[in-house]
């Protein structure tokens, strides 16, 4: 439930509010995201986190407009982007916001990344987009990109394809386009999922590397609890396209107080504890509910072992439970 | 280590790069380079390692679902690379294996009761049509599936609940060496916890023995006894679970250790960070293979191959110098 709207502050980047991104499909409407309200204030790092569908890539997506429609649709809410509602604005003034305001990058770079142009050419193109540049600066800028991600041999790797690239390498050409345009927000959509381990830490390491070199913000959507534990400060914690818990990391972490949140930290197994070693995982029963006709209550009450009879009646709004830490549970 | 179940020794695989007009072989990518282990009965060996590192290549050697090079696979007395195709078949029966895809290792076309009687009805373990039914729907209650669950195709089940339909089919044969491939890696973390808890109340209840393969090493260690660490094609580093994570002694066992992120923001770590990419299998770097990345490389590193060796009880490290 959207609050009564608070004074617009101007450290409120991105504030969106009671967004619902519904898609129409042959069995019926789906809620992908049904009512989402979060925010994420300038120069810092918010974690968006949940299982598979549980609506946080279509939250992102909404934000550059990026969704088809149809079949998708915005039901209701707004997306102030410094403070003006892009959900009315037109495509071509959305464009001049991809271009050089908010900047995305998705988990499987090679998808991503346009096989039959060079990645310089790539770069180029987003860079000749934000300032007036003739084709061999554009490409110098672009070699110069290269180098800022710590890619060897900018230039020569500028003429060359993505295939050429390996997994890790991939992603920083991605990171590299996308600052050019020298973003004020960045949503990083599971950058790291398809990468190795030692290649999430280098990956990571350089979005902290950027983000403090532009002063942007990042909105880092992910599944990985250990990553957002490591990258961000506050995380909201997303279920069957609601917002379910929204906390700054150390509160989110050190007392999660929605059950749903606390079972996804109490389930991962921790490397770093001897005493977790051979204990059983604590496992949320059951699976997500779908999104064609969501339970009515609180979509989490079905797996919830404190579940009473009032949770299935009505779903519980966002409350105060600390500083800048709001749950949707009743207990 | 209790009684030896299987033994790889020294296995290799080589796949052929073909090229030019007549399909020659022009170079190879060295897969799988020399690996050898045990795994005791009982116990969860743990693979872990980056992709491309053979993990996988090795399970499917043991298997022999992949042709290895050369090299040997004992298990109960035999040498598995040297068996016919009765006796590979006769095999299979004890050695089972479990993939990372629930979505694409189930038969679309054939009812979850079909797909895991199958192997009951090619190794004729099942005397009638009721006596196939009835352990079928047993093993489906083994794993927490339910009984109305056998006539319904594998498309209308999550996949968490596929990863149940390959585990109770692995299971049908009453197999003693289970390779796990990836199994939890394509679920969310809550579904994981599921199937990483039923795989070890199966061990429990069944005293099964598995190679367990991933590339998590938060999972790999919950449910390891011992683990072995490859990169590119080799064995560098196996020791107890608990001893590889407190006490690592190759510096890439170290580096991939330091490289998992912790779930709490109050740990802060000293982080190894490796340079680079993981090198071309195809020209592996000469003698050490990590040398090329190695945080404490020196010039010999390139020339000689470091041997696995056992530098504490149990815990054996292939590296000129650590241990």
């Amino acid at each position: 439930m959207p609050e009564i709207a608070p004074a617009k502050t101007p450290e409120k980047l991105l504030d969106i509010r009671g967004l619902k991104t519904w898609f129409k499909t042959d069995d019926g409407v789906v809620r992908a995201v049904d009512g989402v309200d979060l925010h994420i204030d300038r120069g810092e790092t918010l974690g968006v986190v949940g299982e598979s569908g549980c609506g946080k890539t279509v939250t992102a997506r909404s934000v550059l407009k990026l969704i088809d429609m149809p079949p998708g649709r915005f039901e209701a809410g707004e997306i102030l982007w410094k403070g003006r509602n892009l959900i009315p604005v037109p495509a071509d003034e959305m464009d001049k916001i991809r271009a050089r305001e908010i900047a995305i990058i998705f988990q499987e770079p090679m998808t991503s990344l346009n096989p039959v142009y060079t990645v310089g050419d790539q770069i180029a193109e987003v860079l000749r987009q934000h300032d007036r540049l003739s084709r061999k600066q554009a490409l110098e800028g672009a070699a110069e990109m290269l180098r800022l991600v710590n890619i060897p041999n900018p230039a020569k790797r500028v003429h060359d394809y993505p295939h050429q690239f390996s997994g890790g390498m991939r992603q920083r050409v991605m990171i590299a386009m996308a600052m050019s345009c020298k973003p004020q927000l960045l949503i990083a959509d599971e950058p790291t999922t398809a990468l190795d381990v030692t290649i999430q830490a280098q990956i990571l390491e350089l979005m902290q590397e950027m983000k403090d070199r532009l002063g942007m913000s990042i909105m880092l959507i992910t599944h990985a609890m250990g990553v957002v534990a490591e990258t961000c400060q506050r995380v909201v914690v997303m279920y069957a396209g609601k917002v379910v818990e929204e906390a700054p990391v150390e509160a989110l972490f050190g007392n999660p107080r929605h059950p749903y949140t606390q079972g996804l930290i109490r389930s991962i197994p921790r490397v770093d504890r001897a005493a977790a070693h051979k204990e059983r995982l604590e496992a949320i029963p059951g699976t997500v509910p779908s999104l064609l006709s969501p339970p009515v209550g609180c979509r989490f009450a079905a797996r919830c072992k404190y579940a009473m009879d009032v949770c299935t009646k009505a779903m519980p709004p966002l409350k105060e439970v600390g500083p800048g830490h709001r749950v949707a549970c009743v207990l | 280590m209790s009684e030896t179940l299987l033994s790889v020794r020294n296995l290799k695989k080589h796949f052929a790069i073909s090229g030019g007009v007549f399909a020659r072989e022009v170079d190879r990518v060295h897969a799988v380079d020399g690996v050898s282990f045990d795994i005791g009965k009982g116990e969860t060996l743990g693979l872990v390692g980056e992709s491309g590192c053979g993990k996988s290549t090795t399970g499917r050697c043991i298997l022999r679902l992949i042709e290895p090079s050369s090299g040997e696979v004992w298990f109960q007395g035999a040498d598995v690379t040297r068996l016919g195709p009765d006796a590979l078949r006769a095999l299979r029966r004890d050695m089972q294996i479990i993939f990372q895809d629930p979505y694409a290792s189930l038969n679309p076309r054939l009812t979850v009761g079909a797909i895991v009687g199958e192997a009951l009805q090619i190794h004729g373990l099942a005397k009638s049509r009721n006596a196939l039914e009835e352990r079928v729907l047993e093993l489906l209650e083994t794993v927490g599936l339910q009984a109305d669950h056998m006539g319904r195709f594998p498309h209308e089940f999550s996949g968490g609940q596929r990863q149940r339909i390959g585990i109770a089919r692995a299971l049908a044969v009453d197999p003693k060496l289970v390779i796990c491939d990836e199994p939890v890696s394509a679920l969310d973390v809550s579904i994981q916890a599921q199937v990483i808890n039923l795989l070890e109340d199966l061990q429990e209840k069944f005293g099964l023995t598995y190679l367990f393969i991933a590339h998590d090493l938060s999972v790999v260690e919950h449910i390891s006894t011992r683990i072995a660490v490859m990169y590119l094609g080799r064995v560098v580093e196996i020791a107890p679970a608990r001893d590889l994570y407190d006490t690592p002694l190759h510096p890439y066992s170290e580096a991939l250790l330091s490289a998992v992120p912790i779930p709490d923001p109050t740990v802060k770590r000293k982080r190894i960070m490796l340079q680079g990419d993981v090198p071309n299998p195809i020209r592996p770097p000469s003698g050490c293979h990590f040398h090329t990345r190695c945080p404490i490389a020196r010039p010999d590193c390139s020339e000689r191959s470091p041997e696995l060796r056992e530098s504490r009880p149990g815990h054996w490290v292939a590296c000129h110098y650590r241990g």
